[in-house]
């Protein structure tokens, strides 16, 4: 990459270089709190946030950190920024902390936030880095959204806890899809929306 | 026993690290495209998780917990070091991997030179700070600690290699072009997945 604008930088991971759907990063943690949306979304907005400050405060001494132990200086700062995140949301949100158990703190070997620091912020500034940063955490928080709305919406009939469709169970017309709640929708819908990304870009496609 | 094999058991199919809880899932579809190398990283990472589970228990228990310092000197009672667990647990995770990267290098050659490449790659996968997180919300005893451990890196090491198994004959299938990688492979995943959901009525 030559010297990539702001704007490539900031938008290139949303569709068209996914960490999810391209690169298969970050998919660990995560896949497990898109059963309803609102967990979703607290942590796209956490991990969002945890890839942006950690790759502009790496990318701001990337020249004085040596290289044979730049993973363990890596980890040190993500590990630092997921515990004040962390933190915050025992502090604020305890239900909803309860709820992401121990998630949140798998942000830290999160592939994206490791990735972005290795591949992207040990060799750019940190305005860039941070920018970097908060693309690839909206691209990730694009697909956590959607799989979390399908999720919630057919497995529930609700959306943000609030009914949607009227479930049979209280009187109203739609029969929840229980399976929907379960883990294997949530590698049927990624693997579909793989397929859908990768047929309005055919140059995706993987040969193999 | 009954309550470790249930353990063991419970860790290994219906909580499965990789397959219910989509923990380690970067490696898990990144490596599995043949079976021997999904092999070799399954040994590490059951080695791994089995070791730094019930380390990080015992930290947890002995340093972390809250009034876990009560041992040192009685006026350490009330210390809470919960906030920086995260961090110790990651650290003797990047230990372990590299003492145990050591320790295969000097005794046992022939077996480094199929893990080595693995290792490095095993401190950024979230089975491992994975399993520790859990055991630690669980509140596992020691032994309890040691069953899970080496219980869920068999189950994630079963997983991986049974889905490099399919990916070695899907190759010989014919894939719509816009599925064919990533997207075949999460369905066949969302698919064991439910394959091992059945094991969850089993009580041993």
């Amino acid at each position: 990459m030559a010297d990539p604008t702001a704007q490539d930088v900031l938008l290139e991971p949303l569709v068209k270089n996914n960490p999810i759907t391209l690169q298969i990063l970050g998919l660990c943690s995560s896949l497990a709190v898109t059963t309803n949306m609102q967990t979703a979304i607290v942590m796209a907005i956490s991990v969002t946030l945890v890839t942006a400050c950690s790759s502009a405060a790496i990318a701001a001494i990337r020249n004085i950190i040596p290289s044979s132990i730049r993973i363990i200086v890596q980890m040190t700062v993500i590990a630092t920024m997921v515990i004040v995140v962390d933190q915050v949301l025992q502090a604020y949100a305890f239900a909803l902390s309860q709820k992401l158990s121990v998630f949140v703190g798998l942000i830290i070997t999160n592939c994206i936030v490791m990735g972005r620091a290795e591949a992207f912020a040990m060799k750019t500034g940190p305005w860039l880095s941070f920018l970097d940063g908060i693309g690839n955490g909206l691209g990730y928080s694009i697909v956590l959204i959607l799989v979390g709305f399908v999720r919630e919406l057919t497995g529930a009939g609700k959306l943000f806890g609030i009914t949607i469709l009227n479930p049979v169970t209280e009187g109203g017309w739609y029969t929840t899809n229980g399976l929907m709640l379960i883990s294997p929708s949530a590698f049927f819908l990624i693997g579909l929306l793989v397929w859908l990304v990768r047929t309005w870009k055919p140059e995706q496609m993987e040969s193999e | 026993m009954e309550h470790y094999l249930s353990l063991f058991v419970k860790s290994v199919f219906p909580e499965n690290l990789a397959l219910a809880f989509f923990l380690g899932m970067c490696t898990f579809l990144a490596l599995s495209k043949n079976v021997k190398t999904a092999f070799s990283l399954g040994i590490a990472v059951t080695v791994i998780q089995g070791i730094t589970v019930p380390v990080n228990n015992l930290i947890f228990r002995y340093l972390l917990q809250p009034g876990a310092l009560a041992w040192l000197s009685p006026e350490l009672s009330e210390q809470d070091l919960g906030f920086v667990g995260l961090i110790s647990y990651i650290a003797v995770i990047a230990a372990m991997v590299q003492i145990l990267e050591m320790a295969l290098d000097r005794y046992f050659p022939a077996l480094y030179n199929t893990l080595g490449i693995f290792l490095p790659l095993i401190t950024v996968n979230c089975a491992i700070l994975g399993g520790t997180l859990l055991m630690v919300e669980r509140n596992m005893t020691f032994a309890d600690s040691v069953v899970f451990g080496w219980g869920s890196g068999f189950g994630w090491a079963m997983a991986i290699v049974v889905l490099a198994g399919i990916r070695e004959k899907l190759k010989y299938s014919d894939v719509p072009a816009g599925l064919r990688g990533l997207g075949i492979t999460f369905i066949t995943v969302g698919l064991m997945a439910l394959a091992f959901q059945s094991f969850s009525g089993i009580k041993l």
